[in-house]
């Protein structure tokens, strides 16, 4: 098999596995979730548990208070800095929203790649940056398991050969644009059984913990 | 281009032949110094070409045509002006060609057939178009199948260059679903050298670049396809003049657009710049008049394998061939049975387990902390 | 009546897996920000301590019985089982190293309410015989005698004599009809009677009807501390029961933490029912009361003090103004500690820590965090809502030589009250 063919391959039935995957995990895991129901709470709310749950999905992106802030500091900033990369580098790249459009129909703007190029860069530094804190920090170290390093992986693999991919660097382009896509079909086909899932699940759990926040009158 | 007969009979070498086509030492020089240019040597090897075409034999050169379309010799006889390229063709002696031999028939075949037997080891093979496997008889000439015919001629050649994507690769023919079984020159020869002169069609230059420095250094250095690096070592995406509207990140959206008038990236037009290896951006074709992106549609990657399965030439390089809205469809609704399966799985077990709850005493507390 | 086993245990589990704990298993990243929200971990910073870390086999369970990966694991024999020894194992960590105080559930970025998942495995620890001695203690004398100290009606009925005589304010028993029925904490009648009498004196001075009963005096609610619903449903069900026979309009939970939730949040899930009555704490009363022009205070309180939130009261209760504003009341110097309000940090003894022997020394370290907002703050009293915290407190500060005064909120209130001329329809 040639670089070309192996292209062909990653592009075509490859893809068409991992998307198949991703899809039917993701709504597999939801309704796993899901069907294990919650019961009716008769207690009489102090304040509104719909409005209280709608509004944590959005404040729970912020920090609770400074202390807490300081307290965490390296976490969550080094969070926030590769989870905006992340959205700036799948979401806003041209190529990536062309890919997008022929699947869901439609698209949007996108940044000048060498601005989303940078965004590359600092998103992997700062992926190296949370690796090394999660082998330092001794609760984060303790609490780690195989499956969160794979995890790290499958999703600095993408950045880095997305990377080499436009800087024509070390390997052709077709077998770099090929690993590239591989390397994204890996994450998908985890997503669904790993914690990737808190992408979709943490709107859930902070719904739920927003509605108990606000059944109790407490106001983040 | 005129008519031919073939002189294999009469030796001649390149100089004294172009020199009794009336072409001047300068225009010789001329084209040693494009020839050179365009393979990327220094200009201190012009004199090296030069001396070299001049002391060269007029090799004999069969050209053999299978599935093809013929656009190779289309591409190469190609001329808005006296060309030069067209002039090579008389440096060398082309003993079989089906669209430029005047001869026919059973005349035509005993010339090819005479020209392997007198040149046997030393001529050189030509083939544009791909050859049937499913069924030989798809693609016969003179009653030979392509696959015979090109068994024994490439037995005495001394290289066989394939021009075209599909002598190279398979091209058109071997597109999804391959209904003849296509497959590319070294598919089949193994034992001979080939290089690859891929293209759909290739740039006349290429092909007149490539058996000249055949000619006159031998083999060109190759790449991993078997192709000439002098001309596919350069990627069309580095080398293409609207690349700093890639970088910005402006493309444009449909052919008739602001952004198509004013020249942007044709990326999202399906462009497959960024993965095709050919010398158009630099060469360009039409004696160096345009090229497609140039004339503002998309490269279609002609001169890589499969191309015509690259997934559209319409649609962007980063599209999966095979995703769309149906699939997802299906998959979010395999997702959903198999959820609907697992929930109720799920259900049940948290039912059954409520039921067996027993009621907690401390009792039963006081019992356990005894033991 | 039958054994407590790890099947069992196992199946309560299960019982008690829900959607929202699903969702949360499925979201947590290990980011670890829960272990820096909590104080059993800043004050003594074992990893083991990191409050998700404390769910582990529940979540084990979780994954092998409701995940189609996790069934398919157990089905190759890759799951592994939760074992006996490894419940025991975690004992200290759900009861031990947790008051239930909230903090991990207010910072997780992803929106885990590992409180509650924590108290819903208690559930399971208790089910399968893994609960601390003193939990289960408190539990049986909750249950068999009505308090969780053995503070029967007689000594409570004794306590009232006294008040009566010596303040001449009527203290009434299953009065029907009354506007408010008052519930007491064990600890309160034992370590802080005053605090019956200042309720007694501010209540009837706002010509409020109000009255004990004789049924059930008890709010508070081991059976939410050792993490069983039977229990707790047993012992809530006594509150309301006394609350519905009497036809009270409100009933009072008085200066505790847990007390409140048992009964304002919980004891309707427990019943499975609404209440025909509602449910406050005695802090937000006085509020209203305040609100209402019932409650005039004179004079202020000299020294500079600060406010102690009772998490139940307030991170998990929603009461977070109203002390302030009660305080403000009585007080010029107030002063409030750092994170004071909805982040407040625990005492140390919340959540059936306080009732579990084995627990005093770790206790005793996460006290260190409420020593460090004290020492920033330089306060000469330290006021507070709840009669657990008050004593955990007061042993904290006398274990670290800190001569440091604890005063509970309603007492103090009921030092500034004005007697009101016209009183109303009290009797």
């Amino acid at each position: 098999m040639n670089e070309v063919d192996f292209l062909l391959w990653v592009k075509g039935p490859a893809f068409t596995f991992a998307a198949v995957v991703f899809i039917a995990g993701v709504a597999l895991r939801l309704f796993e979730i899901l069907s294990l129901g919650r019961k009716q709470n008769f207690a009489v709310p102090k304040g509104n548990p719909m409005q209280g749950g709608l509004r944590e999905i959005w404040r729970r992106s912020l920090p609770v208070d400074k202390p807490t802030f300081q307290r965490s500091l390296f976490t969550i900033v080094g969070g926030y800095v590769f989870h905006i990369g992340l959205f700036v580098v799948i979401l806003l790249l041209g190529a990536h929203i062309a890919l997008i459009r022929s699947v869901i129909g439609f698209g949007w703007p996108n940044l000048p790649t060498p601005l989303v190029d940078a965004f590359a860069v600092i998103t992997m530094l700062a992926l190296l940056a949370v690796l090394a804190h999660r082998l330092r920090h001794p609760v984060k170290r303790f609490l780690s398991t195989p499956t969160d390093y794979v995890v790290w992986g499958a999703t600095f693999l993408p950045l880095l050969t997305g990377y080499m991919a436009y800087h024509h660097l070390l390997l052709s382009p077709q077998l770099m644009l090929a690993l590239h896509i591989l390397s994204v079909e890996f994450l998908l086909v985890i997503f669904p059984f790993t914690k990737l899932m808190h992408t979709f699940t943490l709107f859930l759990s902070r719904w739920y913990n927003g509605a108990s926040m606000g059944m109790r009158g407490v106001k983040s | 281009m005129r008519t031919k007969q073939p002189d294999s009979l009469f030796p001649q070498t390149v100089g004294e032949h172009l020199r009794a086509q009336g072409i001047s030492r300068r225009g010789f020089l001329k084209f040693c110094g494009l020839l050179a240019s365009s393979m990327a040597l220094a200009p201190a090897m012009v004199p090296k070409i030069a001396a070299a075409l001049e002391q060269a034999k007029r090799p004999s050169v069969i050209w053999l045509s299978f599935q093809e379309c013929t656009g190779c010799t289309e591409s190469l006889t190609r001329s808005h002006s006296p060309s030069i390229e067209g002039l090579i063709f008389d440096a060398i002696s082309l003993d079989y060609h089906h669209t430029l031999q005047a001869a026919a028939g059973y005349g035509a075949e005993e010339a090819r057939e005479a020209a392997i037997k007198d040149n046997y080891g030393n001529y050189v093979l030509v083939v544009d178009g791909s050859i049937p496997l499913d069924n030989p008889g798809f693609s016969t000439i003179a009653g030979v199948s392509n696959l015979d015919m090109l068994k024994e001629a490439a037995a005495g050649a001394a290289a066989i260059i394939a021009v075209g994507t599909c002598a190279a690769f398979g091209g058109l023919p071997k597109a999804d679903p391959n209904p003849t079984g296509a497959v590319s020159v070294a598919d089949i020869i193994k034992d001979k050298p080939i290089i690859n002169v891929s293209g759909c069609p290739p740039i006349p230059v290429v092909i007149t670049g490539v058996i000249a420095h055949f000619l006159t250094f031998g083999l060109p250095e190759l790449d991993s396809l078997g192709r000439p690096k002098a001309f596919y070592g350069q990627n069309i995406h580095d080398r293409c003049y609207r690349r700093p509207f890639y970088e910005r990140g402006l493309f444009a959206e449909t052919f008739d657009d602001e952004g198509a008038k004013a020249g942007w990236c044709l990326y999202k037009l399906g462009c497959k710049g960024p993965i095709t290896y050919n010398a158009c951006a630099t060469t360009k074709w039409n004696g160096g008049v345009s090229f497609p992106i140039q004339s503002g549609h998309g490269c279609l990657g002609c001169s890589e394998p499969d191309f015509w399965d690259f997934g559209g030439f319409y649609r962007a390089l980063s599209i999966p061939s095979g995703v769309s809205g149906k699939t997802v469809v299906y998959a979010a609704a395999t997702g959903i049975a198999a959820g609907v399966a697992v929930g109720a799985m799920n259900k049940k077990g948290k039912t059954d387990a409520v039921g067996l709850h027993k009621t907690v005493t401390v009792e039963e507390l006081n019992q356990e902390s005894q033991s | 009546m039958s054994a407590l086993t790890l099947e069992r245990g196992i199946n309560e589990f299960k019982a008690q897996l829900d959607a929202p704990m699903a969702s949360f298993f499925s979201s947590c990243v290990s980011c670890g920000m829960c272990a820096e929200a909590c104080l059993f971990y800043t004050e003594n910073p074992d990893p083991r301590h990191t409050p998700i870390y404390k769910l582990e086999p529940m979540r084990r369970v979780w994954e092998q019985e409701y995940t189609l990966v996790g069934k398919l694991k157990k089905a190759l024999g890759l799951g592994k089982p939760v074992t006996d020894a490894e419940l025991a194992e975690w004992q200290e960590l759900v009861y031990n190293n947790c008051s239930l105080c909230g903090r991990c559930s207010a910072v997780c970025p992803v929106g885990n309410d590992i409180t509650y998942m924590i108290r819903k495995m208690r559930e399971g620890m208790v089910a399968s015989g893994h609960a601390p001695e003193g939990l289960i203690g408190a539990s049986t004398r909750a249950v068999q005698i009505g308090s969780p100290m053995g503070v029967k009606l007689p000594a409570l009925q004794a306590q009232v004599k006294h008040i009566e005589k010596a303040t001449g304010m009527a203290v009434p028993f299953d009065k029907e009809g009354a506007e408010y029925l008052l519930m007491l904490s064990s600890m309160e009648i034992m370590n802080y009677p005053e605090y019956l009498e200042a309720v007694g004196k501010i209540l009837t001075n706002a010509g409020k009807t109000w009255t004990l009963s004789t049924d059930c005096f008890e709010a508070t609610n081991s059976g939410i501390q050792i993490g069983s619903s039977d229990i707790a449903r047993e012992l809530v069900s006594r509150v309301v029961n006394a609350a519905e026979k009497l036809k009270v309009k409100t009933v009072i939970s008085p200066e505790c933490g847990h007390a409140y939730t048992a009964l304002r949040w919980e004891g309707p899930n427990l019943i499975g029912r609404p209440y025909t009555f509602a449910a406050k704490h005695i802090v937000e009363v006085l509020d209203e009361l305040r609100v209402q022009g019932l409650l005039q205070t004179e004079g202020f309180e000299e020294a500079k003090l600060t406010f102690h939130d009772p998490c139940q009261l307030v991170r998990r209760g929603g009461v977070i103004q109203q002390p302030r504003n009660l305080l403000n009341l009585v007080a010029k110097n107030f002063v409030e500690m750092s994170d004071a309000g909805a982040m407040n940090w625990c005492c140390g003894a919340g959540g059936g820590v306080s009732a579990n022997e084995d627990a005093n020394e770790v206790k005793m370290k996460a006290f260190q965090r409420k020593k460090k907002q004290l020492d920033e703050l330089k306060v000469d009293t330290l006021v507070t809502a709840c009669a657990n915290c008050r004593i955990q407190l007061e042993e904290g500060l006398e274990e670290n030589e800190m001569d440091l005064p604890v005063v509970g909120l309603t007492e103090m209130i009921a030092e500034h009250l004005v007697e009101r001329e016209d009183k109303g329809g009290a009797s």
